[in-house]
């Protein structure tokens, strides 16, 4: 009886052990292979949903989009905006051991401020030099007061790089990255995966639970899906609006979503080069003819399922930051076709239309040629490959261009490059000095209102102008698997790691 | 034989040189500037200014050439801009993946097209012959991407027996690998079977024709050893030959299939690099791939002239 | 007066008979030729006639008709904007045959001369062909057809120029080989004995002996061409929406594969059986003009 006991005890004990060691593994689907893991080179957007588990920021954000403390506990603005003091998490160490402290924080910034070919570097340009203060306090003394500092700090601009490891490696630190984040590198092997494992001296290594995360690049929305639906994957980012109700119905997998940051929009060539010495280029009322023959709704419902939402700025109507007093129009075919008439255009209007590559675009392209035919105007779909249509929108090789951009949290980052005269992202070539004035107007008040008040004047003029259309809005679609707990989708798109644990 | 070999050998050069040269300028002149791709949303003109310097994009074609094939002799293949790893890491990360996917093809394809093949010549001209046909082509005249797609949603949707992704290595986990190519294997294997089918059917059909074959039949040997001791063996020469030929063709990856069905193989690198104007990558693995089909093609040359004594030099 | 060929035994019939309507004879003993011939004829019918078998315009879209299952109204469904995938198969015939005849025929155009010249005058002509030939074949298709579709511009024309010339090199290859087996044959000799210039003896003599390779070649190749046009208009270098072609319908629908199969089944089948007719009518052409065969 009692070796009875003993070998049950002894079962039971290796059983227990067993469980206890079994390792839990997060399989997330990613629509694309990331590029280098360095948060200073970085510049795709999946790259950040891997950087959620490995680097964490100074801030982040919540769902309301406010800033919270990640790795910096706080912030304040001096009084004329030029200074920004924040004050850092104690004992908190990088993934090597290092010690993360204001010395560390300070080379991390100087880092994205200095390095050669660092994407950082606009992002941080109004920042002039990073003081140290105290072991736990840092200064960020800027050469004019810009507002938008503290959001930057919410993405890779605020990502703090393990100043050992990456003296060590120079530009090649994105092949093993060591950061401060919930979860450190393993290994990468190029299109196939990326593993991460828990960091035990993780500062809130107590909220997490799983062992380890493999994130693995597949191209092809269906596949995606259809490996989630198998159980090879775990999570899968960019599920397609029209799988949705496929997600919904099935029982063990779990749907979470939120709007994003960013929009689909129609860019209009108003003064890049001679493709804008056209109709649509010239006149604000032939834009506005072409926007009020988009019926947004129609178009979300056909292509999308109806599960995006119409849009009319660069942030969308749920945004803090919206013009109430602006709204979405709907359709209004008798006014389209009046503002041509008055514009002097007779006979069809023939529009270049050109569509970077994309089945769903395809889908969404197609349809606005229809509404829009019915006005009068005919757009001539273009269908172009993702390269060419970069250099081609640079160069304004074209007279309409479907452009969508991912968002960022503060709207100044949907609207400054885009408006600002001979700024990067300014595909329509569109320049106009007073709005030029008050978007730098825009970065300087601290008070939300302030600037909201100052934007109700940009929007003003900008959607007069209409150099930009706003489609839609789409959501941040995630599924998984109904076995994963704690999962909440926030509107920057990323996926959240801490928090989460299988049943 | 010597001779011959050594000829083909130094014809190697010259057709390496006009591999390098043509894809060099095709990808050069494809329109979309790689510094661009590269800074996707980040456009700060002095950082892409900087990116064009550090790869040497601003410098003259005939001078990056130069440069690239200066790099090739000393072993460096250059480095894939987006990932910024060395091109010969990832091609030898790569090849025994699509070794894998290849390999497991040319099987399936060898299978399905010498038995069609036998089949189809020994009962000629009756419904065996035309369903043996009709059953070998079906693989070459489908869409490789289409039927890929159909299988996975047969196999890993609907019955849950296969993986619909993913690649797991040989080394981790034999079942799992082999149950993570076999799909992938069986499309590209089977637009192959086709090819194998017809070459085996008229091979196979000249010998049985043949005086030899009818002097052993009027010896009274049994039909099936006919078939298979003197029939096949001298009929599958020139169908193994051509098979080494596709395996060839295989190496540069099944783009599409791979696509498809996310097998990190050559076919994904390229593509990907492609769209992605990583310049390095595409020069890099097309002069691998050209280089080791040229090979195959030489070996299998080779191979024919000395096994068919008629054709040795 | 009944016709003397008819009138003559059956021996002297078959002397008197041309090779083309020999090779036609037995083209179609061959029941795998013969169903290849009628299913493309269907095609070319769907192709020619469009406008009267299509019930609906392919472009026109319907909002109210997203993606429904066939019925009466669509025998084969309708698409993700309402079109009519039946009316889109008919109309995308135009498109997928078009690319594969112009395509196979730029090859033809660029390839026959080129390996005939090389086979022929042999030398560093020859050389300088045959190491750029291989070159070509060395490097995957269709890297250099997505390289050339995307230089020239995404249209279906240029599609097809790049499908052409990535299909050429295998007909100067097959020329050249031709060529070379031919040019040492007696009559070859004796023509050139009796004076002929070199390019009357390409073109006169050895031209026609090869042409039944040819021609099964280019049947075969209008088949690969067909897949290709297929899978470029998949990555979105082929024919511009909103007309249809398979391959860009096929596109359109792989991410409904679940909810509307009927986008992909269809153009999926279309493909399918046009790429076999014509892998039917190469096979029975080459058994047809082989004149060993019986």
């Amino acid at each position: 009886m009692k070796t009875f006991k003993i070998a049950v005890a002894a079962a039971l004990l290796s059983l227990a052990a067993a469980t206890a060691q079994a390792q839990t593994t997060l399989r997330i689907g990613l629509a694309e292979d990331p590029d280098i893991l360095d948060p200073t080179l970085a510049r795709t957007y999946v790259g950040r949903i891997v950087f959620a588990s490995i680097c964490d920021k100074l801030f982040d954000i919540d769902e309301h989009l406010a800033v919270v403390p990640q790795l910096a506990l706080s912030h304040e603005t001096s009084a004329d905006g030029k200074a920004v003091t924040i004050k850092l998490r104690p004992n908190v160490t990088f993934q090597d051991g290092e010690k993360f402290d204001a010395e560390a924080a300070k080379y991390s910034l100087e880092r994205h401020m200095t390095m050669t070919g660092s994407f950082r570097k606009p992002e941080l340009a109004a920042v002039d030099h990073v003081e140290v203060v105290d072991p736990l306090t840092i200064k960020l003394v800027l050469k004019e007061p810009f507002a938008p500092l503290i959001s930057q700090l919410t993405d890779r601009a605020g990502m703090m790089v393990s100043p050992k490891a990456a003296k060590a490696e120079g530009d090649k630190f994105g092949l093993h990255p060591v950061c401060a984040g919930p979860y450190k590198f393993v290994e990468r092997v190029a299109q196939d995966r990326i593993v991460v494992e828990k960091y035990a001296g993780y500062w809130n290594a107590k909220n997490v639970f799983i062992d380890r995360i493999v994130y693995l690049p597949i191209v092809d929305a269906t596949v995606r899906l259809a490996s989630l639906k198998s159980g090879s994957l775990d999570l899968i980012e960019r599920l397609l609006a029209t799988d949705i109700k496929a997600v919904r119905a099935d029982k063990n997998l779990v749907l979470a979503s939120a709007l994003e940051l960013g929009y689909q929009s129609m860019n209009i060539n108003v003064g890049n080069g001679d493709a804008a010495k056209t109709p649509l280029g010239q006149s604000a009322k032939v834009r506005e003819a072409l926007s009020l023959a988009i019926d947004r709704k129609a178009l979300t419902q056909v292509v999308f399922n109806g599960e995006f939402v119409p849009g009319n700025q660069w942030i969308s109507p749920e945004h803090p930051y919206y013009q109430k007093d602006f709204p979405v129009q709907g359709r209004d075919l008798a006014k389209a076709k009046e503002l041509l008439k008055e514009a002097g255009v007779t006979g069809r209007l023939s529009v270049d239309f050109m569509v970077p590559s994309g089945a769903e675009l395809h889908a969404v392209a197609e349809v606005i040629q229809a509404m829009a035919a019915e006005a009068g105007i005919d757009m001539k779909i273009r269908v172009t490959e993702f390269a060419t249509s970069l250099k081609q929108a640079e160069a304004g090789q074209y007279q309409a261009y479907m452009l969508a951009w991912s968002g960022r949290t503060d709207p100044d980052g949907n609207l400054y490059s885009f408006y600002k005269c001979k700024a990067p992202l300014n595909y329509p070539g569109y320049c106009n000095p007073e709005v030029d004035k008050l978007l730098d107007q825009s970065r300087i008040p601290s008070d939300p209102a302030a600037r909201k008040a100052i934007y109700a004047k940009i929007t003003k003029i900008l959607l007069t102008d209409d150099s930009i259309l706003y489609l839609y809005h789409r959501r941040i679609l995630i599924a998984h698997t109904a076995k994963l707990q704690g999962y909440k989708q926030m509107p920057d798109g990323l996926v959240r790691v801490v928090g989460l644990k299988f049943k | 034989m010597l001779k011959f070999i050594g000829k083909r050998l130094l014809q190697l050069i010259p057709t390496l040189f006009f591999v390098s040269v043509l894809i060099f300028s095709l990808q050069q002149l494809l329109p979309g500037d790689p510094a661009l791709v590269m800074a996707g949303e980040e456009r700060d003109p002095q950082v892409i200014e900087q990116i064009r310097k550090q790869y040497r994009l601003d410098q003259p074609l005939p001078l990056q050439y130069v440069y690239w094939v200066k790099g090739v002799f000393s072993g460096n293949l250059g480095e894939s801009m987006r990932v910024k790893e060395p091109v010969l890491k990832l091609i030898l990360e790569k090849l025994p993946v699509t070794m894998q996917l290849a390999s497991m093809a040319i099987v399936i394809a060898l299978t399905i097209g010498i038995s069609a093949g036998v089949i189809a010549a020994v009962k000629k001209d009756t419904v065996w012959d035309y369903g043996a046909n009709i059953f070998a082509l079906w693989g070459l005249s489908t869409p490789n991407f289409w039927l890929g797609i159909m299988l996975i949603f047969l196999f890993s949707v609907q019955l849950g027996w296969l993986p619909a992704s993913g690649y797991v290595r040989l080394k981790d986990n034999w079942e799992a690998s082999l149950a993570s190519t076999i799909m992938p294997a069986f499309v590209l294997g089977n637009a192959i079977a086709a090819v194998l089918m017809r070459h085996t059917r008229s091979a196979m059909l000249q010998v049985l024709e043949s005086d030899y074959v009818r002097t052993a039949r009027a010896k009274g040997l049994l039909e099936r050893r006919i078939i298979v001791k003197h029939a096949l063996r001298n009929a599958l020469t020139p169908v193994i030959t051509l098979g080494a030929l596709e395996f060839g063709t295989l190496l540069s990856g099944a783009v599409l299939t791979e696509q498809i069905f996310t097998i990190p193989g050559f076919g994904k690198l390229i593509v990907d690099a492609v769209f992605n104007r990583d310049y390095a990558v595409v020069q890099g693995v097309v002069l691998v791939t050209a280089t080791m089909f040229i090979v195959l093609n030489l070996l299998a040359d080779v191979a024919y002239h000395l096994v068919n004594p008629r054709l040795r030099p | 007066m009944a016709d003397t060929a008819q009138a003559l035994p059956l021996t002297e019939r078959m002397a008197v008979e041309s090779p083309a309507r020999r090779a036609w004879r037995r083209l179609l003993r061959r029941k795998g030729a013969v169903f290849g011939l009628c299913v493309l004829g269907v095609f070319v019918v769907f192709a020619v006639l469009a406008p009267l078998i299509a019930p609906y315009d392919p472009i026109v879209q319907s909002w109210s008709a997203v993606r429904k299952p066939p019925s009466f109204l669509h025998i084969f469904g309708t698409d993700d904007v309402g079109r009519d995938v039946f009316s889109r198969v008919v109309y995308g015939t135009r498109a997928s045959l078009f690319a594969g005849v112009i395509s196979v025929s730029i090859a033809v155009s660029v390839g026959v001369p080129l390996g005939l010249t090389a086979g022929y005058r042999g030398g560093l002509i020859d050389a300088l062909v045959s190491r750029m030939t291989d070159a070509m074949l060395a490097c995957p298709f269709i890297i250099l057809a997505i390289a050339l579709a995307a230089f020239l511009g995404p249209s279906l024309g240029n599609a097809m120029i790049a499908i052409g010339i990535t299909t050429t090199p295998i007909f100067v290859r097959l020329t050249r080989g031709q060529a070379m087996q031919v040019k040492v044959e007696e009559y070859i000799e004796a023509a050139r004995a009796v004076g002929n210039p070199r390019w009357r003896i390409a073109l006169v003599h050895i031209l026609p002996n090869i042409f039944p390779a040819i021609l099964v070649q280019a049947t075969l190749s209008i088949a690969t061409a067909i897949i290709a046009e297929a899978a470029l208009s998949f990555l979105g270098l082929g024919q511009q929406p909103p007309q249809p072609s398979w391959g860009s319908m096929l596109d359109s629908a792989q991410r409904f594969l679940t909810t509307a199969p009927w986008m992909a089944v269809w153009p999926g089948l279309a493909i399918f059986l046009s790429v076999l007719s014509f892998n039917l009518i190469g096979d029975g052409l080459r058994d047809a003009l082989d004149p060993r065969s019986r």
